[in-house]
């Protein structure tokens, strides 16, 4: 079973790092998503892997999964979450400011088709009060 | 507690506190902040006041109170006769400074940045000349400069303010760190940092081994402050500056600063041959150069610059001679240059006020337009001069007394009155520029407007000062005498030598030192044309130009090194630190003994823990392999996501499935809302050995975390965790330890992280303001979106389900403290209903029905979580203590109730406003760039370019 997470968290890692690599902001963004899962899990595991033994107090439970990991993870996801809501928001503001979502910030001449189709056909649709 | 006692501190920081009432006044009335600042400067010499008659009876104030012991610190203040001197230079020229400035400024200049910016600078020089201690001595020596850099570059707009406060403030602040370092040998050369302990110890001082080393670094302090030669140059250029700040900041308060420092070390330092000679030669070579550049500089400002180098250099090379009847010119000189050279600057801005130049080959002859200025003029110049019944004489006399009587110190001591003549000669000579080029010589030439008096407020300052010239000048007994001879005990630290300070000595060597300095610096004065021609010649050699280059190599080179590592590009540098991280991760494998794996005893694998296994890398892979089709890329992610949330479950965690569950639903919305504005495609653009690179380091670190996550997991371990599980009930009232430990326990850690959180979900909303990016119309396929985004059923299940999702989100709130749940996981389930809300029903729609504020909800989380712990401090416990007890409620039946909850309380406000928050700003990009599109739309229906 250890070798199970073990091998978990270690995928989890590659990719994550394979992601954090790539050259646009939202593969980047999903794979320092992928690290911080791969990181939670890791810590977590500093607690040794434990079954059926929450660490809620009980006097007929023979013994208690180490709560500390517990709940340093238990933040870490959340300050994940928050990380990860920041970096996406960058991204889209590196996007608005330079005109493509490269790392580098770099001006390409031309930004990509996609920035291209959003061009809006013939027909504007009004809408308004609502979340995509 | 005697007023009496505290009211040092006081007159040093109430300045600061007068900054801040300036700043804020001008709001109303641009005026105001003159008054302000006048108002607190009257202020803090009335509090100073009291504390004379101390000072005048011989004692020596001082007012200590611990800040940080252990290193010697403490937050402590003196006033003896030279502190005191100065504090009244300080305060009494800076109130002058202020009404002189309040007709100076423009329009268009900003009155409260300037007085704002003033009133600090008087701050930081009360308190270096008032600090006890002297590691809070350099605390404000460095916030002089810092707040004369903003003085220098009030006028932000114009290079040369901007270049000339960049230049003050590295040369003095390189000064500072060498000062900071000379102090702290000196500190430890004593064992105290109080002056009080180190002003007895000159012996011990000038004995110890390093007495040298701590004399330069303090001296490099001093020399940069004061502008001696070779750190002078930076002087000149400050005069960028608004001719308020030049006379404020180079006649009594910063380039005195440095003057202050040397004669406040006077008894400690001096008296050795390397004093003598470093701040000898310096003070030598500084007034030679100054005075002699003087002459030739055709800005009225340039000229005064010099002069003051020149004075400075006077001033420490009389405490160079390091006698004690030197040190009494030296402190005399202080206060004649302070008011002569005030008020020439004060005459310099009014010249340029009235006529729009400084050039002193354009205005000449301006007697005739402004004859109470020339007056005033004159009379400072003679002072400058040292003419006989102005105070420069006096001090004059006494500086080549003291000329005199070092010249039999060595066989070359002998040009010490040769030299020093010659720079009076110097002086006189630029002096009399001042008066004959700009008051006589013939008719002003080519300005742009007809010169006339200036208004009587700003004559008024100067007015005082010319007084003071002339009755120190004419009357030393009764003037100056008393404050002079505190000042020279406070200096000394002993009762002083005696002095004379008559005007008539009889005819003696300096009196003819001073009657060949009147005469030939008159005649260099009118065959000033062949030396002028002569010195612009090489003028283009300045120590400016060569620091300008200095400073540009500097940054080249520091560019360049930064250059070799940093390409500006963030995948390089990811990928250098990925590469780091894991040799230095492979230096510890390779240097580790043991075996690989422990031997702790493996757990069985089940089947259905392999196919999450299986599920999970699966995911990963694929997240990998489809990652230039994001949203599919995405679905995937969240699939792993919430397959994490089950292993929590299968090794007892349910605290943290729930969270990793309610997270990963937050993370999906959110990435899908902004990947609605990215392109939907990554194209291909990497070459493939690149893409081997990239390979390699992220299959070695997985093969590496697999491997250490393997050696950990394989060992015995002694948790530190069994004394939460001990203490969890008895000491913080749960049973959910996890919980206890974040509210309780680790409570401080838990505000940190929530303040973190708090300053995204901020971060967020700052960024998205105004900011607008092009919506797409139609997905990746080319399928338009659809326009019915509020479907019927999605709309109508959640309103049922959003109170069912609020109850969820109490109860497991409440019983957060005993079972899973808890403030963060309850947060966040609150935080998805309201969202699925916003999403079902629209933005619009929700924010009509609730009504809440989400900046408020995340301040009043901190707020509340704060004021718990603040609560436990006012109650006499350590910061965040926690108190529970049972309380019995109907129906539910016993209830504990700890004070956690509130902490908790505020953990779950500050999570669903700043998950809400980030959500909805995202959300309202979307309308806000259709809103925009279809206006766009509207207006260019044939264009093609949306950016």
């Amino acid at each position: 079973m250890e070798w199970l997470i073990a091998i978990v968290i270690g995928v989890m890692t590659a990719t994550g790092v394979f992601l954090t690599l790539r050259a646009r902001t939202f593969p980047v963004v999903l794979g320092l998503t992928l690290l911080a899962y791969a990181v939670n899990v890791f810590l977590f595991t500093m607690g040794r892997l434990n079954t059926g033994l929450p660490a809620v107090i009980d006097a007929t439970q023979p013994g208690y999964a180490d709560p500390l990991p517990q709940a340093l993870v238990l933040t870490a996801i959340v300050i994940a979450f928050g990380m990860t809501a920041f970096l996406i928001v960058l991204a889209l503001k590196a996007r608005s400011e330079l005109g493509n979502d490269h790392v580098d910030g770099i001006h390409l001449a031309e930004d990509e088709e996609s920035l291209k189709s959003t061009v809006p056909p013939k027909k504007a649709i009004k809408r308004s009060g609502e979340i995509e | 507690m005697n007023f009496f006692e505290f009211n040092l501190p006081i007159v040093a920081l109430l300045p600061f506190l007068g900054a801040i009432f300036a700043a804020y006044s001008a709001k109303f009335n641009r005026l105001t902040a003159a008054y302000t600042s006048a108002f607190f400067t009257i202020l803090a010499l009335a509090i100073l006041s009291p504390s004379l008659i101390a000072v005048f009876a011989g004692e020596t104030v001082v007012q200590s109170w611990p800040w940080i012991e252990n290193i010697g610190l403490f937050f402590a203040f003196r006033l003896d006769g030279l502190a005191l001197l100065f504090a009244l230079l300080i305060l009494i020229i800076g109130l002058l400074i202020i009404i002189y400035a309040r007709y100076y400024l423009a329009h268009k200049d900003s009155m409260g940045r300037f007085y704002a910016y003033l009133m600090m600078f008087m701050g930081s020089m009360l308190g270096i000349v008032l600090s006890e201690n002297i590691l809070q001595l350099v605390i404000f020596w460095e916030l002089t400069s810092i707040t004369s850099f903003l003085l220098i570059s009030y006028w932000q707009h114009r290079k040369d303010a901007r270049e000339g406060a960049r230049m003050a403030l590295a040369i003095t602040g390189a000064g500072g760190l060498a000062l900071l370092g000379g102090v702290l040998l000196l500190g430890h050369i004593v064992g105290s940092y109080q002056l009080s302990d180190i002003l007895l110890q000159a012996e011990l001082i000038q004995s110890h081994q390093y007495y040298e080393i701590t004399l330069v670094l303090i001296l490099l302090g001093v020399f940069t402050k004061s502008a001696q030669f070779p750190f002078h140059f930076w002087l000149p250029n400050a005069m960028a500056a608004p001719t308020p700040v030049s006379a404020y900041l180079h006649s009594a308060t910063m380039v005195k600063a440095g003057i202050f420092l040397l004669a406040r070390f006077f008894p400690v330092l001096s008296g050795t041959e390397i004093w003598t000679w470093l701040v000898g030669s310096a003070g030598m070579l500084t007034l030679l150069i100054g005075a002699y550049t003087a002459l030739f500089k055709h800005d009225l400002k340039g000229l005064l610059a010099y002069s003051t180098i020149s004075h400075l250099g006077l001033i420490t090379l009389l405490f160079g001679f390091g006698t004690q009847l030197a040190a009494v010119a030296a402190i005399f000189h202080i206060i004649n240059h302070a008011t002569f050279k005030a008020s020439l600057f004060m005459v310099a801005g009014i010249i340029d006020h009235e006529t729009g130049t400084r050039d002193m080959r354009k205005i000449n002859g301006l007697i005739k337009y402004m004859p109470h200025t020339a007056a005033l003029a004159i009379i400072a110049s003679l002072a400058m001069a040292g003419v006989p019944l102005l105070n420069g004489f006096l001090s004059k006399e006494m500086f080549f007394a003291e000329a005199v009587s070092a010249s039999q110190a060595s066989v070359l001591a002998w040009m010490i009155p040769v030299l020093v003549t010659i720079a009076g000669v110097f002086s006189v000579a630029y002096s009399l520029r001042f008066i004959h080029d700009v008051f006589f010589n013939g008719e002003p030439q080519g300005l742009s407007k007809v010169p006339h008096e200036p208004p009587r407020f700003m004559k008024i300052p100067v007015d005082l000062l010319v007084i003071v010239c002339l009755a120190v000048g004419i009357l030393p007994m009764y003037t100056v005498a008393p404050i002079l001879q505190i000042a020279v005990t406070g200096t000394l630290q002993t009762t002083p030598p005696e002095y004379s300070l008559a005007i008539w000595h009889g005819l003696n060597l300096p009196l003819i030192m001073s009657i060949l300095a009147l005469g030939l610096g008159t005649l260099i004065y009118f065959r000033r044309k062949y030396l002028i021609r002569n010195y612009e010649r090489h003028e283009h050699i300045s120590a400016k130009s060569l620091f300008m280059k200095t400073i540009d190599q500097l940054f080249s080179f520091s560019i360049n090194v930064s250059r070799s590592f940093d390409k500006g590009s963030l995948q390089n540098s990811a990928a250098w630190i990925i590469f780091a991280s894991i040799v230095i991760t492979a230096y510890g494998f390779l240097s580790f003994n043991s075996p690989l794996l422990g031997d702790r005893e493996l757990m069985q694998l089940d089947v259905v823990s392999l196919i999450i296994g299986i599920i999970i890398v699966m995911a990963s892979i694929y997240t990998v392999i489809w990652h230039r089709q994001r949203l599919v890329s995405l679905v995937v992610l969240g699939v792993i996501g919430l397959v994490i949330s089950l292993i929590f479950i299968k090794f007892s965690a349910p605290d943290l499935a729930l969270t990793q569950i309610s997270v990963e639903v937050v993370t999906i919305i959110l990435l899908l809302l902004a990947l609605y504005f990215l392109p939907q495609k990554t194209p291909r653009e990497v070459g493939k050995s690149r893409l081997y690179r990239d390979l390699a380091l992220s299959v070695i670190s997985g093969v590496g975390v697999t491997l250490f996550t393997m050696m950990i997991m394989s060992r015995e371990f002694d948790p530190i965790s069994s004394y939460f599980l001990n203490n969890s009930v008895p000491g913080g009232g749960g049973t959910n330890v996890v919980n206890v430990i974040l509210v309780d326990f680790r409570g401080f850690d838990t505000l940190g992280e929530i303040v973190v959180l708090a300053l995204a979900g901020i971060g967020i909303y700052a960024m998205l303001q105004n900011l607008t990016l092009p919506a797409p119309c139609n997905d990746i396929g080319g399928r338009i979106w659809s326009k019915d985004s509020h479907p019927v059923i999605l709309r109508t299940f959640s309103r049922l389900m959003m109170p069912i999702m609020i109850m969820v989100a109490v109860y497991i709130f409440l019983r957060g403290h005993n079972l899973p749940g808890g403030g963060f996981i309850a947060g966040l389930i609150a935080s998805v209903a309201l969202i699925v809300m916003y999403l079902a029903n629209g933005i619009d729609w929700t924010q009509q029905r609730l009504r809440v504020d989400m900046h408020l909800t995340i301040g009043f989380g901190l707020l509340i979580a704060t004021s718990t712990g603040l609560v436990a401090i006012g109650l006499g416990y350590p910061f965040l203590t926690s108190a529970f007890s049972h309380i019995h409620w109907p129906l539910v039946g016993d209830f504990e109730l700890a004070s956690a909850i509130a902490f908790d309380l505020g953990v779950f406000l500050v999570v669903v406003g700043s998950t809400v928050l980030s959500l909805v700003q995202l959300g309202k990009l979307s309308v806000i760039s259709h809103e925009k599109q279809a206006n766009y739309n509207d207006g260019l229906s044939n264009s093609r370019e949306v950016r």
